[in-house]
């Protein structure tokens, strides 16, 4: 996508003055001029002499890609009788990008929640996914089925139990392994899911992609990688000229946390009747987490912290993410105590009966797997249509209390 | 308590799951991947397109194979060695009796209609089984546990009431979309292709009606050589400008309403059709065709994108076109069709029919997409919910196994966050001690017991309202009626000649101040009614001529919940509503603008909650109020939970 999708304020603003069907195409083409393709969607013809005219979309063109924003939405209602097939072609014409009859049967319950909009959308935006494990499997399970253009996976591991354990799209025979990647099979089984989504496999270390290779992507979901590794891909994202959404997920025993950088993020919602463009600011996983501990709220979920003293752990010890056991509770402990120290945070904030059930449930838990990656999945669908409000910039999700959790954790200054 | 994830109780459980759509697809998978060796699900669907994009155990090759069946063998590809027994059939099957439910440990819902929901309460209480229930529309989802005599049970809080509209309304006086659509859906395509004897209040009543009455029936019946499309272009007129007419001519009741305009097909459409090749080449074409399943007006008009609103004429050619075909094309079944959401056929008569009526009344017109959506009452659903869901359902069926009572949690899966929360877990309530459900609290019926009969006593209320397949009704020791395959032949007999009877000319009258004994033998379950007798009823308001009270439902409350084909709900004079309200007006783009109001609906008094409950409600004041300028003050809803207003200050304890 490198244009520029403007979303129709949906209130129609009725133009009196436009009654010529001359005027209409006049305006039309006014809009045209200043570089915008307009999409006609619908016109509603009641009575055989009154036709109703709404441009629902419109796009700016050489615009950076995926910067929704606010434009309104217009309606005419012209006097003239049986233009409307006139319309209708060149609504067409204007807009050879519908959806199939197959996408509509296909997508048929779920156009029904997001609109047809949203569905185009989706099936333009292309997914990039490192980190195939539990939950990751769940996400893409789920943008899979949602209908996205196209997914890729990075995953070089090779099948052992573990990778198994919580992984749907691994099927337990290792006739099928045959020395190929835990990404190359999860993609076979994602294939067949949905046939309309074009599923393909990248080989090699992320953390050595370049930003050309990060350019071809709407989204990028990391997983399974250590917080430099996140920082540093976050950061090669942030540097191309198109903006590309950005999370990382990740899930410890029965607890997963979410973080999202939508960079500078414009939507319209509804307020008191209005449409009302919103814009919010989302800072880098780096700034994020340097934010000082004792300006958060009191009430900032323990699982903030001690997934930052785990991190803080696995990159002292130069340990891969989620290479820690119940052995290194102690050193970890210890650690605890020096950071809050250091951030003059009371090291009740971090419960060691957290910190262990986080060390000791080295697999995913699956039902968290599924709450998780189902609100990973909720959240990318909501920044790629560009409806609903979208989270900033953490969740968090424990199955023992059952909460789900937002957190705003930035300097930046809250929705505007 | 221990990890869940390791809790030992998992190893040993046996698990019954009922439904495997999207919620039970989603299910299935985690309870595979989290160990549980044993599960049973019931489903009696079998598998459509529009399952694809969410059911994600089944292919485009499964189409038209048991759920059930096929989701078993997808899970065995990757857990092989677990056993899943499927059983494609329906949960009210009598061989699933209490015995049955009494050998699972925990019975998990993945329901999507009411009635099913109620049996499988009913049989969870009585073999004293829990059941961990779910529901989801669009965004929203819920989670909530039943334990006898710990929680509450599912009917103890007020369940919606399916949603009906006055019958003049929809005969006469439609002001809103889904008015044209119930009219086309259940009067006119009903009276055309359907059960030609069922009564039908299709033609407008008119002050006069011997004269007209005799006329209008013969309209409807096609004449000795009449060419189908004049036979079409006859009912077109009969309906959409003849009728109109007749109810123009009652100017009284038009006095503070826009008069609705008679539409003619010759002011729609010009004389002679030119574009009519299409179709002449497929009637032409009949006998190969006859075996092809998809016959479509759209199609053969050469219209294609389902998401444009057509206009008059449009609609008048699809509609003429449709019912041409049916008659031509599928003859055999005329008579004996009901209203499919899949007959795509029958999706774009009633489409097109009550887009002309709309046009006549001036109601907006709406796309075939959008009217099917609210004739077929399509829930709105998306993997995301369903898989989330899921997972909270497998949490609590844990915690259940390791009867841990007091970490039993009921969770809301909001679109908004409340208090940050976007999974809000909330503790269960304590069983509600007026339930008549779980404790067996007396219900009141006013009838007039010198009018009606038993057969509608038990339709109306015993199966409708009550929600009983298999009931017996007794007096003091008196069986005045029951249902079962064993019965003897006088039995049957003297049974048939009681249903016929007024209540109070009965073996064992029933008159004012009789408690009438109901139970249901499969469900195990009893309720006693005392009944009042009433003399007269408010036609309009109160059709069914009987008003039973201390039920734990709402009054006119949308009920989404009844698309299921199943058990048809109600069976009174008002035309039952087992159909979607529309969204708003404008846009298809709106995400699920109706839905946001379960919560709205769900305000319950409880210290803790009440003040984030109130929040997601003041979160969607902007949504609502835009609705209600829209909608009007009725309900409009589409209301898939099943959880829904208590009565009033309901005083809740929190679990001990
Ligand atoms: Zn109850």
């Amino acid at each position: 996508m490198n244009s520029r999708i403007l979303q129709p304020n949906m209130r129609p603003l009725t133009s009196p003055n436009f009654t010529g069907f001359s005027n209409v195409i006049r305006f039309v083409l006014s809009l045209f001029a200043t570089g915008a393709r307009l999409r006609i969607f619908r016109f509603t013809s009641f009575l055989s002499n009154s036709i109703e005219l709404k441009v629902v979309s419109a796009q700016l063109t050489s615009v950076r890609a995926f910067d929704f924003s606010i434009f309104s939405s217009l309606s005419f209602f012209v006097r003239f009788p049986a233009i409307n097939h006139y319309l209708y072609r060149l609504g067409l014409n204007m807009d050879g990008e519908e959806l199939t009859e197959q996408e509509t049967a296909l997508y048929d319950r779920q156009i029904r929640v997001w609109g047809a909009d949203a569905q185009r959308r989706l099936s333009k935006s292309h997914i990039l996914v490192c980190g195939m494990k539990g939950t990751v499997a769940e996400f893409c399970k789920n943008i899979v089925l949602a209908g996205v253009g196209s997914v890729t996976l990075v995953d070089d591991r090779v099948v052992t139990e573990e990778a198994l354990s919580a992984n749907f799209l691994i099927p337990p025979d290792e006739s099928v392994y045959g020395g190929r990647t835990v990404a190359e099979i999860c993609g076979d089984s994602l294939r067949e899911f949905n046939p309309m989504v074009s599923v393909s496999v990248q080989k090699g270390d992320i953390s050595s992609f370049g930003g050309d290779f990060f350019d071809k992507f709407n989204v990028v979901v990391i997983s399974c990688c250590s917080a430099g590794t996140k920082k540093l891909i976050n950061d090669k994202c942030r540097k191309l000229s198109k903006r590309v959404a950005f999370y990382t997920v990740d899930c410890r025993d029965s607890c997963g946390e979410i973080f999202v950088d939508l960079q500078s993020y414009k939507y319209s919602k509804k307020k008191l009747g209005e449409t009302v463009e919103c814009e919010i600011q989302y800072p880098r996983l780096e700034d994020a987490i340097s934010v000082p501990w004792k300006v958060l709220p009191k009430k900032v979920s323990k699982l903030y912290f001690a997934m930052r003293v785990i991190e803080s752990f696995e990159e002292a010890e130069g340990r891969k993410a989620g290479e820690i056991t119940i052995g290194d509770l102690p050193a970890l402990l210890k650690l605890r105590k020096e950071i809050c120290e250091t951030q003059s945070l009371n090291e009740s904030h971090v419960p060691s009966i957290l910190l262990e059930r986080l060390v000791m449930g080295a697999r995913e838990f699956p039902p968290a797997c599924a709450v998780i990656g189902g609100i990973l999945g909720q959240e990318v669908i909501k920044a790629i249509s560009g409806k609903g409000d979208p989270l900033k910039n953490f969740f968090f999700f424990d199955a023992m209390d059952g909460k789900g959790i937002i957190e705003d954790i930035s300097n930046e200054p809250p929705n505007k | 308590m221990a990890s869940l994830q390791h809790s030992p109780s998992i190893k040993d459980a046996k698990v019954l799951m009922v439904g495997a759509g999207g919620i039970g697809c989603e299910l299935l998978k985690t309870l595979a991947l989290s160990g549980f060796p044993d599960i049973h699900i019931i489903d009696m669907d079998t598998i459509e397109v529009s399952n694809l994009n969410r059911q994600f155990l089944f292919r485009q090759s499964h189409v038209g194979q048991p759920k059930a069946k096929v989701a078993r063998d997808a899970i065995l590809k990757f857990r092989p060695h677990i056993n899943i027994t499927p059983y494609h059939a329906n949960v009210k099957d009598p061989s699933f009796n209490v015995d049955f439910f009494k050998q699972f440990n925990v019975v998990l819902n993945g329901l999507d209609n009411l009635d099913a929901r109620r049996h499988v309460n009913r049989l969870c209480l009585a073999a004293d089984v829990p059941l961990v229930e779910s529901g989801t529309t669009g965004f929203l989802g819920q989670v909530t546990v039943h334990v006898k005599g710990k929680t509450e049970c599912y009917e103890c809080q007020p369940k919606p009431a399916p949603k009906s509209y006055p019958v003049c309304t929809i005969t006469s006086t439609p002001s809103k979309f889904v008015h044209c659509i119930v009219w086309a859906k259940d009067l006119l395509f009903t009276k055309l292709f359907g059960d030609k004897n069922q009564d039908n209040d299709l033609n407008v009543r008119s002050g006069d009606v011997a004269s007209s009455s005799e006329h209008a029936d013969d309209a409807f019946e096609q004449r000795k050589d009449e060419d189908v499309g004049d036979y079409g272009r006859r009912i077109y007129d009969h309906v959409f400008g003849h009728n109109i007419e007749v109810a123009l001519s009652n100017e009284e009741a038009w006095k503070n309403r826009n008069k609705p305009r008679p539409i003619y097909s010759k002011d729609v459409l010009s004389d002679r059709l030119p574009q009519q090749n299409g179709t002449v080449d497929r009637s032409s074409a009949t006998d190969n065709l006859s075996s092809l399943p998809a016959v479509s007006a759209m199609a053969s008009l050469g219209l294609k994108n389902l998401q444009d609103v057509w206009n008059l004429m449009e609609n008048s050619r699809v509609f003429l076109e449709a019912l041409k075909l049916f008659l031509v094309n599928r003859a055999q079944e005329v008579g004996n069709l009901t209203f499919d959401k899949d007959d795509q056929l029958a999706v774009e008569f009633v489409s097109a029919a009550a887009n002309i009526r709309a046009a006549s009344f001036g109601i907006p017109l709406h796309s075939l997409f959008e009217a099917k959506g609210i004739a077929g009452n399509i829930v709105h659903a998306v993997a995301t919910t369903n898989a989330i869901v899921a997972g909270l359902i497998v949490i609590e069926a844990i915690k259940v196994l390791e009867k841990n009572t007091d970490a039993y949690r009921m969770t809301y899966c909001l679109e908004h966050p409340s208090k940050k929360m976007l999974l809000m877990p909330v503790e269960p309530f304590e069983p509600n001690k007026s339930c008549y459900v779980c404790f067996k609290t007396p219900l009141t019926l006013e009838i007039n017991t010198r009018r009606s009969r038993l057969r509608d006593f038990v339709e109306k209320i015993v199966k409708a309202k009550l929600g009983m397949s298999y009931p017996l009704i007794m007096v003091g020791h008196a069986l005045l009626y029951e249902v079962g395959d064993d019965l003897e032949e006088d039995m049957v007999k003297n049974y048939a000649a009681n249903l016929e009877k007024v209540l109070s000319e009965l073996p064992s009258p029933v008159t004012g101040g009789t408690i009438l004994q109901v139970e249901d033998l499969q469900q195990e379950f009893t309720c006693n009614i005392s009944v009042k007798h009433r003399e007269e009823f408010d036609e309009e308001k109160e059709p069914d001529e009987m008003v039973l009270s201390g039920l734990t439902e709402a009054p006119s409350m949308a009920k989404a919940d009844d698309h299921s084909i199943e058990n048809g709900g109600s069976t009174s004079n008002a035309l039952p509503a087992n159909v979607t309200e529309p969204k708003m007006d404008v846009e298809v783009e709106e995400i699920s603008v109706g839905t946001e109001n379960i919560y709205s609906a769900q305000k319950r008094k409880l210290p803790e909650v009440s003040h984030a409950t109130k929040d997601v409600v003041s979160g969607d004041e902007t949504r609502n109020h835009k609705r209600v300028q829209k909608l009007d003050d009725e309900d409009d809803d589409v209301v898939v939970m099943f959880d829904h207003p208590e009565v009033d200050n309901h005083k809740k304890q929190r679990l001990q």
